[in-house]
């Protein structure tokens, strides 16, 4: 018995081990792009891997440098604000209709909600083009335009798990509501909306992930006015293809550096928005 | 209730609807209608009938980006599930840190496509340098920085889902396993594996949707280079569409070829791991 004990002891050990080497892979892409950012520019690509030193340290040069060609601060605005406002857009909409649907049972109703499902799987290449043309007819190539657009898009997966959780509620609660007097509008504020609470969670979490890095879409549509910051890294590649590798390592940076914090924040939540998104999606 | 409730509809679902119908359903079906015409700018389409369809399978650009979205697809739906699965295992042994552990390795998936290219170009070219080349230097390099990348950015995506699998297995199932005189790999096989193929069945779904619509990523670390032979179908059709004036046309026909291979793709996908799971 004392034998077996051991081994295990030891097999602890060794899995431990492996895993922080692993761990240390892991984050060592990030580290190094935050050393770079710290090199002059011309240091960067020949040798990565090396530290600064006396003659490579450039100090904030990157940064400052960095910030003024892409107007990263500016990008940084934009993406905060459509990120924000689509995401709570989403929530609020999607989640009615979702309840509706599910709970008004008519052939238009179920229509609806296979139609929301089916455009899960379309890629976005499928419908860029013609739905740009679409958005620039009706004036939505702006940043407020974008949002309803977002709302749109968003509203396949959205509606779809927001479905799902209320097909697992029961109705009692709502028609108590209604018997008290409240009209639907109140019940479903008041009632419903408590009870979606963490399925609004995931929601909100998943399309804040897709809105805050998605490139292609904001680029397509007000990309040639308002950069996100997606779109700001993206711009410093130029059209000949020499990048000015110093503010490139430091806009990364600043890219990574919102992430981290909100991942730090709510990484509870996060990780289980992430696994009940999969699992119901 | 009901008849009550129904009158709300303007209000619950008219919203979510119109900005539906405007951002998917009408470039949906304009988007199937304007593959079989010629147009620059929508209003003035030309039918065509399956013209650009034909040019899109005579497009070696297509067929190439084709094969390479096939081929990276089927390598890093593998890699990236084989290691997301045994780093769970590793994770569901009451290891001292696991949740740091964890933590670590999902925060490559919160990390855009576009960063993750430039990331990673950085590194790979670094590495590359010794040998005095560069990541466009040969269509390989840029096939397994994209598999490298891809790997990074999900392991820890896939790696969470298994986790939950993995704590989802009744524990007297185990413990019968065990007192019966399983050995480790026979409990591997005959009672983990069967037990969590509801996750397999998500995470490849997930992984092989994610590979084969991949764009960021490409966009950011190759952007197809060298001449064009590590773009995906994404890259291409967005090179299609906006690379040259004219082939509109060709461009939304691969990208109805596109649709119908992904639901294709998900689709079997989907029947061959349904099948395999067991009732638990």
């Amino acid at each position: 018995m004392n034998k077996e004990r051991r081994k295990r002891k030891t097999s602890r050990i060794v899995i431990f081990v492996i895993l922080i080497v692993l761990a240390a892979l892991f984050i060592s892409p990030i580290l190094i792009v935050l050393i770079n950012s710290f090199k002059g520019k011309f240091f960067i690509s020949e040798t990565p891997f090396e530290l600064p030193n006396a003659e490579t340290f450039v100090e904030f040069e990157n940064y400052t440098g960095g910030i003024g060609k892409t107007g990263f601060l500016h990008a940084a605005g934009w993406s905060f604000f459509i990120t924000v406002c689509s995401v709570a857009v989403i929530i609020i909409f999607t989640s009615m209709t979702a309840w509706f649907i599910t709970r008004v049972k008519n052939r238009f109703n179920n229509m609806l909600y296979y139609l929301f499902a089916f455009s899960m799987i379309v890629p976005f290449q499928m419908v860029m083009f013609t739905m740009t043309k679409v958005a620039n007819m009706l004036h939505l190539d702006n940043p407020v335009g974008i949002i309803f657009i977002y709302l749109g898009f968003g509203a396949g997966l959205s509606v779809f798990m927001f479905s799902g959780f209320v097909k697992s509620i029961p109705m009692e609660l709502e028609e108590a509501a209604m018997i008290d007097g409240c009209n639907t509008l109140t019940t479903f504020f008041r009632v419903v909306m408590p009870v979606l609470k963490p399925i609004a969670v995931t929601v909100g979490i998943l399309n804040t992930m897709w809105i805050w890095n998605d490139y292609l879409l904001p680029y397509l549509l007000i990309g040639s006015e308002y950069r996100t910051i997606p779109i700001a890294i993206q711009y410093l590649k130029g059209g000949y293809g020499s990048i000015d590798m110093g503010a490139m390592m430091a806009m990364l940076v600043l890219a990574i550096i919102p992430i981290v914090v909100f991942y730090l924040a709510c990484q509870k939540y996060i990780i289980e928005g992430v696994v009940a998104g999969a699992i119901k999606g | 209730m009901k008849r009550h409730t129904k009158r709300y509809f303007p209000i619950f679902v008219l919203p979510t609807l119109v900005a539906f119908t405007i951002a998917f359903i009408i470039p949906f079906v304009l988007g199937i209608v304007l593959s079989f015409t010629e147009f620059t700018t929508v209003i003035d389409a030309k039918w065509v009938g399956i013209k650009n369809y034909r040019a899109a399978f005579g497009n070696k650009e297509f067929l190439n980006a084709l094969w390479f979205t096939v081929r990276f697809s089927i390598v890093s739906v593998a890699t990236i599930n084989v290691f997301a699965f045994l780093l769970a295992l590793l994770l569901t042994k009451k290891i001292k840190g696991t949740n740091l552990f964890r933590t670590v390795f999902f925060m490559p998936n919160l990390i855009g496509g576009i960063v993750l290219g430039y990331i990673w170009q950085l590194i790979i070219n670094g590495v590359l340098y010794h040998y005095e080349v560069t990541l466009t230097f040969s269509p390989t390099y840029g096939f397994w920085g994209l598999v490298i990348l891809m790997n990074w950015q999900m392991i820890g995506y896939m790696m969470v889902i298994y986790i939950a699998g993995i704590q989802n297995i009744p524990k007297d199932v185990m413990e019968a396993a065990m007192i019966d005189g399983a050995r480790p790999l026979q409990i591997l096989k005959s009672v983990t594996i069967p037990l969590v193929m509801p996750s397999f069945t998500i995470c490849l779904f997930l992984t092989m949707s994610n590979s084969f619509k991949l764009f960021d990523q490409n966009l950011a670390l190759t952007a197809g280079a060298p001449s064009k032979k590590t773009t995906m179908m994404a890259l291409d059709i967005y090179n299609t569409f906006y690379g040259s004036v004219g082939s509109e046309g060709i461009g939304q026909a691969k990208a109805v070829l596109f649709f119908i291979i992904v639901a294709l793709v998900a689709f079997i996908q989907l029947r061959i791991t349904r099948d395999k799971e067991v009732e638990n």
